[in-house]
């Protein structure tokens, strides 16, 4: 497993190296630069080539790779062309929001989504089923900023119980944490619990079928052991592939969600880098998300043999 | 004495908690991310307003748009109007608690006249420019030029003082200092990008004595702190101040106004009585705008009204028509050559003329800035059916920003029209109005070619005596209506809307953050 482990971790490196290369090609073959937003709208065409040659857009398209890239393997990510931030600094001010985001909402989602997928497999072709399954389409079908907006209207505007937008982090106390998470993790987390509740009831299905659940409940086994210990564990391994993939959306950034709810987040960031050509931040903020996504998947393959005793890597 | 102690850690808490009770904060949906501290490099109203908390200006313009000192305590002019002398109010100092000396003065303007067409027209006018001492400084100009004061007292993008070290970095720099003498400064370690920016009130300021107006006059931080939010979602910010989590929201979209108004806690305000101006802006280097005929075309294509009436909407918000390039409401109001009624055959007639035979035109149509948008869609219809072969290219404004900056011929590249806008008060003359300038390769975009006009508008800027500019106003205009720079789309107002326990809110053209107190 260690060698695995190993190797995976070593295989990100030409991951990486094709995916600098393929964002940096694309980001400045791409229309507009960055240096007439810093101008402003009123600003001349001198005013806009003087800032160029400042930001050293003029300089030949390798010449400009090779310094980026030069400074990235000694960890240096660069500093935003707009505020002048170092790159690092705001992604990682950025990453406290989507993690926290991201933790919450999959913890909501897992906590409806696994016992309701469950119990929809265990009463399979009931009316329980099928108002589970109804309920888990509903949801998976609407739009993320609808919910959003709903509930900010009935639980913010009206019943002004939780606040409309924003973030506090949990340096500031845990309430003001709880109380901005709380909206924007159960919008976003309807749509993944009801992705999660649909996979757990039909990877359910298959298992519940399987001779050794029939063997188990011949042998007198309570339900609850038999659905838990033989069932869902058994029928884990897409489930937590599902949750991986999950997660690794939630830190690459939700932008709907951070937008609606303004939660300053990687998402947004990434948006607002892009719209603005922000070509470092932008960057910085794939090659971390590509990254992440590797280490992800790695946890998730290590996963699969813990709850697999077949699967040997 | 246990009682002595009880008694003396609750009355420090309470005397804590009337301190923090009486701190006043003001919340703000702010209109635009704060990106770019350099207020030299960069001309987006977001960092304007950044500048006016943290800087001072030399000069500021009242409600009449006539400059009146600001930092500067008293200044002379020469018999000759050469030599102008100008001396600082005592007791500037900036956030570091360094004075603030007529070096900090030189730099700043010599920085900002590098890159603001109003100040390189003041610049290519300067012989010696130089401190006396370091209160005072003096500028020697080669010719007599009228408008130093309106120059340094510039509304938009104005020439803030900063410190000389920070000011004196080569122009290739961008400042990230945010040291300034403004009546407040930023919080650096509260600057959350894309989401917060956090000032605090300068206890050092030393505001003038008289009252504020406009953009002169006392500017007295009445707040302990501004916090700037950013919420891109227009919904959530209109929610946010419904609710009270926000307190002032500057750029309320045009659409809520009616809800706004209708919410008994809250004001809806225009601060800006000269409001934006849109205009369709031609390529004057290609065929068929290299033709002034084809350029009049334009005025003929809609009535104001119309382009308004998808722009805003609410018929409070803007004029019917305006004919005054240099916006109405101001000094340098006049009709004089402007176009009132629409008259399609006339503008296909004049393109006609002009030589024009179906070519395709290229039309930029900027997707992500609503009012751009919503005139473009406007004039696209408006010239097809006079029988325009119009290519309409659709792009993010960073794209069109740089496209519109290319003089390649409109099938390699460039383009033929995009439509712009600009702030009532930087329209209000012919120099801070630069898009009305015609001087060839060196005009903005577009790069209109009129040496007659130019020379009118050399000749009004010599000219000392304000009332004698404001007769001379009326040709000026009528040779811009003739040789069009521009073809105005109409005039509307922008409202702010804040909380009604928000006072003080001073109709200075933008929202600045003096003088207003929470209660």
């Amino acid at each position: 497993m260690a060698g695995f482990i190993l190797r995976r971790i070593l295989m990100t490196i030409p991951v990486m190296l094709v995916v600098a290369i393929v964002v940096f090609l694309l980001l400045h073959l791409s229309p507009g630069d960055p240096a007439a937003i810093i101008a402003g709208d009123n600003a001349t065409t001198a005013d806009v080539e003087a800032i160029r040659i400042s930001l050293g857009l003029d300089k030949p398209l390798i010449e400009q790779f090779l310094l980026w890239i030069g400074a990235l393997l000694q960890g240096d990510f660069g500093v935003s062309v707009f505020n002048k931030v170092s790159v690092w600094t705001l992604i990682t001010q950025r990453m406290e929001p989507t993690l926290a985001l991201a933790t919450v909402t999959m913890s909501f989602a897992v906590c409806i989504a696994i016992p309701v997928g469950v119990l929809a497999a265990w009463k399979a072709g009931t009316w329980i089923d099928h108002l589970a399954m109804g309920i888990a389409v509903l949801a998976f079908s609407s739009p993320v900023f609808l919910i959003g907006y709903g509930l900010v209207f009935e639980f913010a505007r009206t019943l002004r119980w939780l606040p409309v937008q924003g973030y506090t982090p949990m340096a500031q106390g845990f309430t003001g944490f709880w109380q901005h998470l709380v909206l924007p993790a159960i919008s976003l987390g309807l749509v993944f619990a009801a992705l999660l509740a649909r996979m757990t009831r039909s990877t359910m299905l298959d298992v519940l079928n399987e001779d050794y659940i029939r063997t188990a409940r011949a042998k007198g086994l309570a339900p609850g052991p038999v659905l838990i210990r033989h069932a869902l564990k058994n029928a884990a391994v897409p489930i937590v592939t599902t949750i991986g993939l999950g997660i690794a959306l939630l830190i690459g950034g939700v932008v709907v969600t951070e937008s609606v709810f303004a939660i300053p987040g990687i998402g947004r960031l990434t948006i607002e880098a892009v719209t603005q050509r922000d070509y470092p931040v932008i960057q910085g903020v794939i090659l971390i998300a590509s990254f992440v996504y590797v280490l992800i998947n790695l946890g998730i393959d290590v996963a699969y043999a813990l709850l697999d005793p077949r699967i040997r890597y | 004495m246990r009682a002595w102690i009880i008694s003396t850690v609750v009355a420090a808490l309470l005397a804590c908690g009337q301190v923090r009770a009486a701190e006043q904060t003001l919340r703000v949906i702010a209109h635009a991310d704060l990106k770019v501290l350099d207020t030299t490099a960069n001309t987006t109203y977001i960092t304007n307003r950044y500048g006016y908390l943290v800087y001072d200006t030399l000069f500021g313009l009242d409600s009449h748009f006539v400059p009146r000192p600001q930092m500067v305590d008293t200044w002379t002019i020469s018999d000759d109007r050469l030599t102008w002398t100008f001396t600082l109010r005592p007791g500037l100092t900036f956030h570091d608690g360094a004075a603030v000396t007529s070096d900090d003065c030189i730099a700043s303007l010599k920085r900002w006249m590098a890159r603001d067409a109003m100040g390189q027209q003041l610049a290519t006018r300067i012989a010696v420019f130089e401190a006396v001492n370091p209160s005072t400084f003096k500028l020697v100009l080669t010719e007599p030029y009228a408008l130093v004061l309106e120059t340094f007292g510039r509304w938009g993008a104005p020439p803030f003082i900063m410190p000389a070290k920070v000011a004196s970095a080569p122009m290739s720099e961008v400042v990230t200092s945010s040291i300034g003498s403004g009546p407040f400064i930023m919080k650096r370690d509260e600057w959350r990008p894309g989401s917060t920016v956090v000032y605090v009130r300068n206890p050092n300021y030393v505001p003038r004595k008289e009252p504020p107006d406009y953009m002169s006059g006392g500017k007295v931080a009445k707040l302990d702190r501004v916090e700037w939010h950013y919420i891109p979602d227009a919904n959530t910010a209109l929610s946010a101040l419904t609710t009270g989590e926000m307190d002032y929201y500057e750029l309320p979209p045009l659409d809520f106004i009616a809800l706004l108004k209708d919410n008994p806690e809250i004001e809806v305000k225009v601060i800006d009585k000269l409001g934006v101006q849109q205009f369709m802006r031609p390529n004057s280097l290609f065929p068929p705008f290299d033709n002034f005929k084809a350029r009049q075309a334009l005025l003929y294509l809609a009535s104001q009204e119309e382009f308004n009436q998808a722009v805003v909407g609410n018929p409070d918000l803007y004029l019917k028509f305006c004919g005054a390039l240099f916006m109405c409401g101001s000094d340098n109001e006049t009709d004089a050559g402007s176009v009132k009624a629409p008259d399609l055959a006339k503008a296909k007639a004049l393109l006609a003329e002009a030589g024009y035979k179906g070519e395709k035109l290229v039309v930029l149509q900027p997707t992500d800035r609503p009012p751009y948008n919503a005139a473009t869609l406007v004039m696209v219809d408006k010239l097809r059916a006079i029988g325009v072969n119009v290519d309409l290219q659709p792009a993010d404004w960073s794209t069109i920003s740089i496209r519109r900056a290319r003089r390649d011929p409109p099938d390699k590249g460039g383009w033929n029209i995009v439509i712009t806008g600009h702030g009532g008060p930087d329209a209000a003359n012919p120099v801070s109005n630069y898009w009305i300038g015609a001087n060839c390769e060196k005009a903005n975009i577009g790069w209109p070619c009129d040496p007659k006009l130019q020379a009118m508008i050399a000749a009004w800027s010599h000219e000392p005596d304000r009332d004698k500019r404001r007769a001379m106003i009326p040709a000026l205009q009528e040779q811009a209506y003739t040789s069009v720079s521009y073809a105005p789309m109409g005039q509307f107002f922008q409202p702010i809307a804040y909380r009604k326990n928000v006072t003080g809110v001073l109709e200075a053209g933008m929202p600045v953050y003096w003088n207003i107190e929470k209660k």
